[in-house]
């Protein structure tokens, strides 16, 4: 990092940088180092531990591992304060990064009780992902009950990667945060029991549009240090009130910033699932097994919005007028686009993806807002969406064909699952109402954040588009529901596995959460959330100050 | 002080929650009869429906239980009748203009939401139609559901659900928490349709029901929460206080706001041209279904213009007087024209309503005290004689299985008391003086002609038109030679003389002397009309902008 020198050839004083060894405040790093130290123990379990006590060892490592870091984060509440900068700079630890590291840690303990749940002693796992699809070895692996247990510490390094993204307090560390979460979670798709061809498209598929992103967003970043002279989140946002670096003193930097915004916007909008980025979420959710595409669905959005939050708001805070345009118009985009080509879907992973892209369109409006309540509003709606959307996948994997018991994605086989299996149907009917944002779900209480937040941003345009898009998408549940109760079943229908505790669990959960968090929102909203007082730019309540000059 | 409103949302809730708690008994012994029901309303039902007769030993399922829930059900919506009865009596008739029986607790803290509620001489006269309402069409009901696989059960306990939504729409005095009863009442009505409706159709009446009222709901969100930025409250009370930050908005936002809230109730109400939803919905709902549908939830739209589109935005109301009048007009006549010809009594009354509400809605916006008071009585008015007539409706589709006017004929001949009665509730419903209904309707020509005598007239052709209607109804299926397969028809048995009786004898009542409701309307009204004539010199300088309206 020494290759900016000003005209008079002293070298630029960079914040952060110095001779000294960096003072670690191992209290304030102890989620993350939990869910590290984990993974990497539970590697050398996988390499020395005998196959037969792997499973129930390597789940109770993972289990407990989030678990402490939950109980961890939860502790560090009070510590942080108004918000610290550990580790020599590179992490910021606030409120806002503790509450969205908490849910990441909830919803991933949530996810691996479907991860870990199996049915006939088989879980969603194939049982030997490097053989070849529907070749002898195959079965022979499948009859011996071979099952990779990898996908435990796989799970707790995405996890990691999650847990450091909306942490990350410079553009290299959220890159390496972003490889971190992203490369297991690659793996993780390709591993489905059934239908293996198609789970290994959506690995392939998902890592190179992934890898395409994230060598947008590294290009990004560097048009930004260019500009700014710094990874430095609180750098870049003093050169971009400054007008750029010392060099960019004539005012001619700005195009440097313009496209390095725009990149790194790309990388992260990939990330959420904003259309134009969106085209591997539908291919991606549907092949990948059902428990990770809960993982994704739920954790993996949480970790991006997280970290595009910050990153428009702290680093690229002062750059509103530059990036406001671009969003508006991706927000448009995404709310539209997905809630038309969600109506013509007929696969229920498909079209929960859909639905996905149009709960981030709501949550951009949210970003654009670019207020406290914005901040607030957003951090609600991802929470909210986390638990409804595992639930939600959760009673996916129970709906199965007759023959060969596989997921039956198929939304016109779910005929008569009103009849058959009365609570269930009942608790996605929930879901889907959430998803709806009818009142009384925690959907609406997090439609209704955004919104107004929105709305008293002056976006009141987009709020329109946003209400007229979920019209749309209110088709498309609703239309799930006429299917379930009000349609009979053509020949046998679905069978439903019956749910163990690990799932009917989540569901549980799941109902729990929607209900609680949109009927009595109010413990989460006042003591959570950052105070939403009227145009306060969100970055007062996002650390950013150098601490160590 | 007896939290009189939180008792009345929260007992027919619990009644809900506890039908619903109720224990899956499976008897064989019912089995056979409620299979021959099931045949034979399979049967009746006219064939190609979708309702497949199932196996015999399922349909019994459930029946035991059934019958717990609707003497629950009765039980439960006669305690809420008895308790709002007895909150009337309480009622401060000299301050009917004011809100009473408040009660404020938080909700929500960090949006400003509180759960608030109160009642004027409005609101009280509108809770006090649903609770009527409800038992009688729980009555109504009785045998209704029996075939389906949960002997109905399930119909009663969102019966309930819906009644504790009725009540808490009408009695909320937070923005918000009026919304969240608007929106939410849609689930329990979706399911009362598409699952407990009538014929091939209703899943889907039940889905355009929802997207219809989904989509207004999300145009009255946009306005509630335009409504809490600029206002920084909920609570209406504050909102409409003067002063508030709400009544100094431009009038260019004060229209929008008002717009957003008005397409909602408009859909709601239904007004033409967004009225579409309501025949198909009425026509594939059970008798039962469509009173509470026409009779309350449409009710919630004129309500809500009065209650809130009047009040929150008094600035921008004189510029959608005519524009609302001019498509009150409309209503009228095209609800009417429509409804002579209908081949089908559920949608002839559902059209028949469109009218109705039409009157309604000309009523509230033309802005005097009489036609005011005569809209706001009308909706009750309306409540009990188009809930009347749904109601015999419905004891004919009992009786024939079709709902199709040429299905009947001679009726008179054999069940001369049916007949009576359908006579009666038809009279009232095309404005019979004597019967409640003409009561209103006059006082809304009175108001309206006072305002301007040309919608005034064009209405009256409206009541033209409804004694075609019904006559010509009447004489289809009451009158002429009576065929072969009604020549058994029974007469109305005890339990459905028990349901009309009431509503007959408060019909005749409120005709003859409809005093008491206008002694507690008048007051509440006269504060909606003093916006009005706050606005009045408004007017006419809006008169330029409100010509194209008027030629709708």
């Amino acid at each position: 990092m020494n290759a900016l020198y000003v005209a008079d050839g002293a070298p630029p004083s960079l914040p952060g940088i110095t001779d000294a060894p960096p003072t670690l405040d191992w209290w304030l790093l102890a989620p993350i180092l939990v869910v590290f130290g984990a993974g990497v123990l539970a590697v050398l379990f996988e390499a020395f531990m005998p196959k037969k006590v792997l499973r129930p060892v390597q789940i109770t490592v993972a289990a407990v591992a989030l678990l402490v870091t939950f109980v961890l984060i939860v502790l560090q509440v009070e510590a942080v304060g108004d918000g610290v900068i550990v580790a020599g700079g590179v992490l910021a630890m606030d409120r806002v990064v503790l509450f969205l590291q908490g849910t990441i840690a909830v919803l991933a303990l949530i996810s691996l009780m479907l991860i870990a749940e199996r049915r006939d002693g088989r879980d969603a796992f194939s049982a030997q992902a490097a053989t070849v699809p529907g070749s002898e070895e195959e079965r022979r692996h499948i009859l011996a009950g071979s099952q990779h247990t990898e996908v435990y510490p796989l799970v707790l390094f995405a996890v990691l990667g999650m847990l450091l993204f909306p942490a990350a307090n410079d553009f290299l560390t959220m890159f390496i945060a972003l490889e971190v979460m992203s490369l297991p979670l690659y793996l993780l798709c390709g591993l489905a029991r059934r239908r293996r061809l198609f789970s290994q498209e959506a690995a392939v598929k998902y890592f190179l549009l992934g890898a395409f992103s994230s060598a947008f967003f590294l290009f990004g970043i560097a048009l930004v240090y260019g500009y700014a002279g710094s990874v430095n989140f609180t750098a870049i946002r003093q050169a971009v009130d400054a007008g750029g670096a010392e060099i960019f003193a004539d005012g001619n930097g700005e195009p440097l910033l313009i496209m390095g915004i725009g990149l790194v916007a790309i990388g992260l909008l990939f990330k959420v699932g904003a259309v134009p980025f969106h085209n591997w979420k539908p291919d991606v959710y549907q092949g990948a097994p059902t428990p990770i595409t809960a993982l994704m669905a739920s954790c993996t959005l949480v970790a991006a919005f997280g970290a595009l939050l910050r990153v428009f708001f702290v680093p690229f805070g002062g750059s509103v007028a530059i990036w406001e345009p671009m969003l508006w118009t991706v927000a448009i985009l995404t709310m539209v686009a997905a809630a038309v080509i969600a109506v013509t879907q007929r696969d229920i992973k498909r079209l929960l993806a859909y639905s996905s892209v149009v709960h981030a369109g709501f949550i951009l409006t949210a970003v654009i807002a670019s207020s406290t309540e914005g901040l607030a509003g957003a951090m609600f709606y991802l929470a909210a969406y986390g638990f409804t959307t595992l639930g939600a996948f959760a009673i996916v994997t129970l709906v199965r064909t007759r023959d060969g018991g596989q997921e039956l994605g198929d939304l016109e086989g779910w005929a008569g699952l009103g009849r058959r299996a009365p609570g269930l149907a009942l608790a996605l009917s929930l879901f889907l109402l959430a998803f709806a944002g009818i009142p009384l779900t925690s959907g609406f209480i997090g439609k209704f954040a955004v919104f107004e937040a929105a709305i008293a941003a002056g976006a009141t345009p987009l709020v329109v588009v946003g209400v007229i898009s979920s019209a749309v998408t209110a088709y498309f549940y609703v239309r799930i529901i006429v299917v379930m109760f009000f349609r009979e079943s053509e020949g046998e229908g679905p069978t439903v596995a019956r749910a163990g505790a690990l799932t009917g669990g989540v569901i549980t959960v799941g109902v729990a959460a929607t209900l609680a968090l949109g009927i009595f929102p109010g413990p989460v909203l006042d003591n959570l959330l950052p105070d939403s007082e009227a145009g306060q730019e969100p970055a007062a309540v996002m650390v950013h100050q150098v601490t160590e000059e | 002080m007896i939290p009189w409103l939180t008792l009345a949302i929260a007992l027919p809730a619990i009644g809900a929650i506890l039908i619903w708690a109720l224990p899956r008994v499976r008897t064989a012994a019912e089995t056979e009869s409620a299979s021959a029901r099931a045949g034979a309303s399979a049967e009746a039902g006219g064939g190609g429906t979708a309702v497949k007769t199932r196996p015999a030993a399922k349909t019994g399922a459930g029946t035991a239980s059934a019958e717990n829930a609707k003497r629950i059900a009765l039980i439960v919506s006669l305690a809420t009748l008895a308790l709002v009865v007895a909150m009337a009596l309480n009622f401060d008739t000299a301050t009917a203009g004011d809100l009473q029986f408040e009660e404020v607790y938080p909700w929500i803290p960090y949006f400003g939401v509180h759960f608030a509620v109160g009642v004027d001489g409005i609101a009280l006269t509108m809770v006090l139609m649903s609770v009527v309402l409800v038992p009688l069409v729980i009555l109504a009901a009785w045998n209704e559901h029996s075939d389906k696989e949960d002997g109905g059960r399930g119909y009663f306990a969102l019966i309930l659900a819906l009644e504790a939504m009725m009540v808490g729409v009408f009695v909320a005095t937070d923005v918000f928490l009026f919304y969240v009863f608007f929106e939410v009442m849609l689930i329990p009505v979706y399911f009362m349709i598409g699952r407990y409706g009538r014929g091939a159709e209703r899943a889907k009446a039940a889905m355009k029901f929802l997207l219809y009222s989904l989509a207004g709901g999300l145009i009255l969100l946009v306005a509630v929460i335009g409504v809490y930025v600029i206002g920084g409250t909920f609570l209406w009370s504050e909102l409409t206080a003067s002063g508030s930050a709400l009544a100094a908005v431009d009038p260019a936002t004060a229209r929008w706001l008002f717009l957003g809230f008005f397409i909602a109730f408009a859909i709601k109400a239904p007004m033409w041209p967004v009225h579409t939803w309501l025949p198909t919905a009425a026509g594939s709902s059970s008798p039962g279904t469509a009173v509470l549908l026409v009779g309350v939830l449409d009710k919630v739209g004129t309500y809500g213009m009065l209650r809130f589109c009047l009040e929150l935005f008094p600035s921008a109301v004189s510029w959608f007087v005519w524009p609302v009048v001019g498509l009150s007009v409309v209503s009228i006549i095209y609800g009417a024209i429509v409804a002579i010809g209908q081949t089908d009594m559920m949608r002839l009354v559902a059209y028949t309503s469109i009218s109705h509400f039409g009157f309604i809605t000309l009523g509230i916006f033309v802005l005097t005290p009489q036609a005011q008071a005569g809209a706001a009585l009308y909706m009750v008015n309306h409540g009990f004689a188009t809930g009347a007539l749904f109601l015999i409706v419905g004891f004919l589709i009992a009786r024939r299985g079709s709902s199709r006017i040429e299905d009947f004929g001679g009726v008179q001949k054999v069940a001369p008391k049916l007949a009576g009665v359908f006579l009666v509730t038809g009279l009232a419903g095309l404005g019979l003086p004597g019967l409640a209904p003409f009561v209103s309707e006059f006082l809304v020509f009175v108001g309206a002609y006072a305002f301007n005598p040309v919608p005034a007239i064009i209405a009256v052709v409206g009541v033209v038109l409804a004694a075609l209607y019904i006559l010509w109804m009447y004489q289809r299926t009451m009158t002429g030679p009576t065929p072969e397969k009604l020549s058994k028809l029974p007469d109305l048995s005890a339990r459905e003389t028990w349901v009309v009786a009431p509503l007959l004898a408060l019909i005749i009542a409120l005709g003859v002397y409809p005093q008491p409701l206008l002694n507690v309307i008048n007051p509440a009204v006269e504060r909606t009309v003093e916006i009005g004539a706050d606005t009045a010199s408004d007017t006419t300088n809006a008169e330029g902008d409100t010509e194209e309206g008027d030629e709708e």
